[in-house]
């Protein structure tokens, strides 16, 4: 029997299927995948969850953390504190042990005894000796230490309640086509749970109990979901430099393009991925090819992005489609690589030199990481012009919950105006920047399509409405006033933002992205206080009226985003010429994602104020 | 410098091409250019080795980055979509639009600025990716655009018109472009038309990546008698490795060629290159042979020119990649799309 240390001053509250677990181990330890076996045998088991991976910069040695909120109420955002925490790692687990709420538990590795400075009297332990349990079940090396991650899932199993059928149904299909593997790991599985049980009170008042709540749901990262939506959106050349958190965009591309876009008769590839030799080299791949008519694509992150900046005021200004898939990191300059923000707003809304304006998506789940990525190449066609879709580290690189995907096999895709041969023929002159329609879309035409008609010069220098180059100033106005035309003919095309009421309440929220994993959570808990708040989640830019509208409704709308500068607010007050008093800024920009309990204290630090200028209802 | 619109009289008689297509079919607009500048003479080399081979205009699609050169695209093939991008990026365009359309013929057109200093990695990795395509540097030394600085192609020691001396050894395109593989490396002079267009005759038929270093003198800023790359020192150390003629596929072969010929090179579409003696023993199968060449000629102040090196036993891009025949911006919805009942399946591997 193991020297128990038992929480003496705080009682444990008894929670089912809401809590937070997270593990604190060392990177490359072989923890990621025993957690996140842990995390789908919560999804299997029914159980809204959401796992966030808090990694370093780095491939062995340094602290990695995998935090997994478990929510039956289907709050999917982080939240604060730690109910159970596995302590894994020497080298934070102080810092680990500090995180846990009062009446929370520490699992960790007995093997060793916790030095004394470490015990709290707030929490329970829960010593496993697992280095001695592996070293006296297991011959290999590599195999004491990765079992330890999967004797400590064993043994949580029994802690919390997991159904352990549906663990060893895990084991079975991730070690699919590798039989050897099922059996040890089962084995590993069995000895935690068996020395918990033996051991310890099973389960702890912290309890999983199998419910329905994943029914139609999956779960997915948004980074997979991107590469999937460039598959069904039509994507043929995929062209790249590797950068932490987009990376898996493309690897996810490869993976599906491997398996999808195979020609069943010649075995050969309808796509192309292209690691070019930098971000300036990948974006000018895409412009290329979708200057030609294929629908292409890059992927990257801050450092790219502003690399790619002068290819990006080149498509905007000759018009070429392009999508650009950003997955925001934390910056300035190299910054934190593997942490979330929401940092590229003004930089990606205005991208490259001169009057430039760029078309954003904001997905806020992985099913719209694959919708909107699809969409992405219908708008970058239909509006000549570069696409950027606005994903971040925690969307991108995080598994998620959300509804399964779904193609409509009646939709075809938009390639926008590019006229054939025919209608070139049909046509008295064609003229490449004419404004025939009057939306500030021209017709464009692709290289070979026809011997006497349609060839033009596309250019990033001024040019006239036939692509010709000029230097008179009012012809060059002229065009640049027909691409601004455009970008409100754009507001057709792009997602509308999503608008729970205008003037039901008099306060409001304005946010996108991953901020909206933290509404929901917010509004509920605001309402039991007697706050209720109307919510706009932004979906692209630039930006529709009706998000003015919603603004004007309001006393007060909380601007919310994660990043230093207001970058959001800056972007509506430039745009929509918002009434400073009516916007309130909420900020996080710590690298983490935004929590419900960040909001909702901001929001109810600044009522005293509120209630002294605006009498708001308490 | 022009600045009024070219004319579109043409003389009746002018010979037709065996498409039916007159040698002003192939020209561009006026040129913009310095007059007697060198890249006019590659305009007018281009046109003529179009013609000659007739080319569908609207089947090439011609390319490039920033600065004089840049501006050649204009001035030639005017039938054709020309594409001048940002400077030093030409080679990443190319290769999207490529890898879009493998049925065209690409023709890159460049500056010793554009790809030998801020494109220098884009040239490299072109040369890596074998991309298909004509892929040409005018080589004046200069920026002109800018008014004559050195540029990274001008040789240690030389003089720009101000004075200023390349204190730098140079890069020498040719030698890099072998070096890193490239299938196709030719070097000539703007003003040698009988070499620079059977040049550019078979680096358009060449199957992979077919680079010509076009010697072009920058009149204004870069013609002095201590430059390397002005008229008076490329006539003067001007080599010859081989005398070059190209017979295209569909022409029956007519012209007899002397006994002395040496070399006979058929590319893949069936035409053919001619290697005429020269004196030395060239060989242009041979890359170390041909690096060797090129850098004794270089050791006694002369530029190599000719056909350097061939390899035709490479893969382009497309066959590296193992795309499909069709191009893919003719792929369509049917094509390229998996379908919802796909999708459901990938959703279960997601639960």
């Amino acid at each position: 029997m193991p020297e128990l240390v038992h929480s003496t001053k705080v009682k444990t509250i008894p929670k089912v299927n809401d809590f937070v677990v997270k593990f604190g181990n060392v990177n490359g330890s072989g923890s990621a995948s025993a957690n996140n076996m842990f995390a789908k045998a919560i999804f299997r088991m029914g159980i809204p969850v959401s796992p966030h991976n808090i990694f370093p910069s780095n491939i062995q040695g340094l602290p990695t953390w995998y935090e997994v909120r478990i929510s039956e109420d289907s709050y999917l955002g982080r939240r604060e504190g730690v109910d159970l925490m596995v302590a894994m790692n020497e080298q934070t687990i102080k810092e680990d042990i500090d995180a846990v709420i009062p009446g929370g538990f520490v699992l960790f590795d007995s093997s060793k005894s916790l030095n004394k400075e470490l015990i709290r009297d707030d929490v329970t332990y829960l010593p496993i000796p697992l280095k001695d349990i592996c070293l006296k079940e297991f011959d290999k090396i590599a195999q004491r230490q990765l079992f330890k991650n999967i004797v400590y899932v064993g043994a949580l199993a029994a802690f919390l309640n997991i159904d352990f059928k549906v663990l060893t149904g895990l084991v079975s299909d991730q070690f699919r086509g590798k039989e050897k593997l099922i059996l040890p790991n089962i084995h590993a599985l069995e000895l935690g749970h068996q020395y918990a049980s033996e051991n310890f009170e099973c389960p702890l008042p912290l309890q999983l109990k199998a419910t329905n709540k994943n029914e139609g749901k999956i779960l997915i990262d948004g980074n997979t979901a991107v590469g999937l939506g460039c598959v069904y959106g039509g994507a043929t050349v995929a062209s790249w430099y590797p950068l932490t958190p987009s990376t898996s965009v493309v690897d996810a591309f490869g993976k599906y393009c491997n398996r999808l876009r195979i020609d069943p008769g010649s075995g050969k590839r309808k796509y192309s991925i292209v690691q070019a030799e930098d971000e300036l080299a990948a974006i000018g791949i895409a412009i290329g090819a979708g200057w030609n008519g294929a629908r292409a694509f890059t992927a990257s992150s801050g450092p790219g992005i502003s690399l790619m900046q002068e290819f990006l005021g080149l498509a905007y200004f000759s018009e070429v489609p392009v999508v650009l898939f950003n997955i925001q990191r934390v910056g300035p300059s190299t910054g934190m690589p593997t942490r979330t923000q929401q940092g590229d707003l003004l930089s990606c809304a205005y991208a490259s030199h001169g009057d430039t304006k760029q078309v954003l998506l904001f997905p806020s789940t992985a099913k719209e990481c694959f919708e909107l990525s699809a969409d992405a190449f219908d708008i970058s066609d239909r509006l000549q012009t570069p696409v950027i879709v606005m994903s971040d580290l925690e969307l991108g690189m995080n598994e998620q919950v959300c509804d399964q995907l779904v193609w409509d096999d009646k939709r075809l895709y938009d390639k926008g105006k590019v006229l054939t041969a025919k209608e070139l023929e049909e046509i008295e002159k064609f003229g490449r920047y004419q404004d025939i329609d009057n939306d500030g879309i021209p017709y464009r035409t692709l290289p070979g399509t026809h011997p006497n008609k349609g060839s033009y010069f596309t250019r990033g220098s001024s040019h006239d409405a036939n692509a010709a180059y000029t230097e008179d100033g009012n012809v060059y106005a002229e065009v640049m006033d027909r691409i601004a035309l455009k970008f409100e003919t754009a507001l057709n095309y792009i997602p509308q933002p999503e608008i729970s009421g205008i003037d039901k309440n008099r306060l409001g929220m304005i946010y996108l992205g991953t901020t909206t994993s933290a509404i929901q959570e917010v509004l509920d808990s605001l309402a039991k206080k007697g706050i209720s708040l109307d919510t706009l989640r932004i979906k692209s830019f630039p930006f529709h009226e009706n998000i003015k509208e919603f603004i004007d409704g309001h006393d007060l709308v909380y601007v919310i985003e994660q990043n230093r500068d207001a970058q959001l607010k800056s972007l509506l007050k430039i745009e929509l010429n918002t009434n400073e008093d009516q916007v309130h800024s909420i900020l996080s920009y710590n690298g983490m994602l935004i929590t419900a309990q960040h909001i909702e204290r901001e929001i109810l630090k600044s009522m005293p104020t509120l209630e002294a200028t605006k009498d708001v209802p308490a | 410098m022009s600045y009024i619109n070219k004319p579109k009289f043409q003389h009746p008689e002018l010979e037709e091409n065996e498409i039916g297509l007159t040698r002003r079919d192939y020209e561009g607009t006026l040129t913009t250019l310095c007059g007697g500048c060198g890249h006019d003479s590659i305009s007018a080399a281009i046109i003529q080795a179009a013609a000659e081979m007739s080319l569908e205009p609207h089947k090439v699609a011609k390319i490039s980055g920033i600065g004089c050169s840049s501006k050649i695209p204009s001035y030639f093939l005017s039938k054709s979509h020309g594409f001048n991008s940002v400077h030093g990026r030409m080679p990443s365009v190319a290769t999207g639009a490529n890898l879009a359309n493998k049925e065209l013929h690409y023709v890159g057109i460049s500056g010793d600025g554009d790809s030998a200093s801020i494109g220098l990695g884009q040239f490299c990795h072109i040369v890596r990716r074998r991309v298909n395509m004509l892929y040409i540097v005018a080589n004046n030394g200069t920026y002109g655009l800018t008014k004559g600085q050195l540029s990274a192609t001008a040789d240690l020691g030389s003089k720009t018109k101000s004075g200023e001396e390349s204190l730098y050894d140079n890069i020498d395109m040719a030698t890099l472009a072998i070096e890193l593989g490239a299938s196709f490396v030719a070097r000539s002079f703007s003003g040698d038309k009988q070499q620079l267009i059977p040049l550019l005759q078979a680096g358009l038929t060449h199957k992979g990546f077919a680079f010509i270093d076009v010697v072009s003198p920058c009149v204004t800023f870069n013609n002095t008698d201590f430059s390397t790359h002005g008229y008076k020192n490329t006539w003067e150390n001007y080599i010859a490795l081989s005398q070059v003629d190209f017979v295209p596929m569909r022409r029956e072969i007519t012209t007899s060629y002397d006994a002395g010929k040496e070399k006979e090179i058929t590319l893949h579409d069936g035409s053919v290159i001619h290697l005429h003696k020269t004196g030395t023993n060239y060989d242009p199968y041979d890359k170390e042979n041909a690096l060797h060449h090129i850098n004794e000629h270089k050791k006694k102040g002369e530029i190599a020119t000719g056909l350097l090196y061939i390899n035709q036993s490479t893969s382009d891009l497309h066959e590296l990649q193992d795309t499909v025949d069709k191009p893919f911006n003719r792929l369509n919805n049917h094509d390229l799309c998996p379908g919802n009942e796909v999708l459901r399946d990938i959703n279960e591997t997601f639960r």
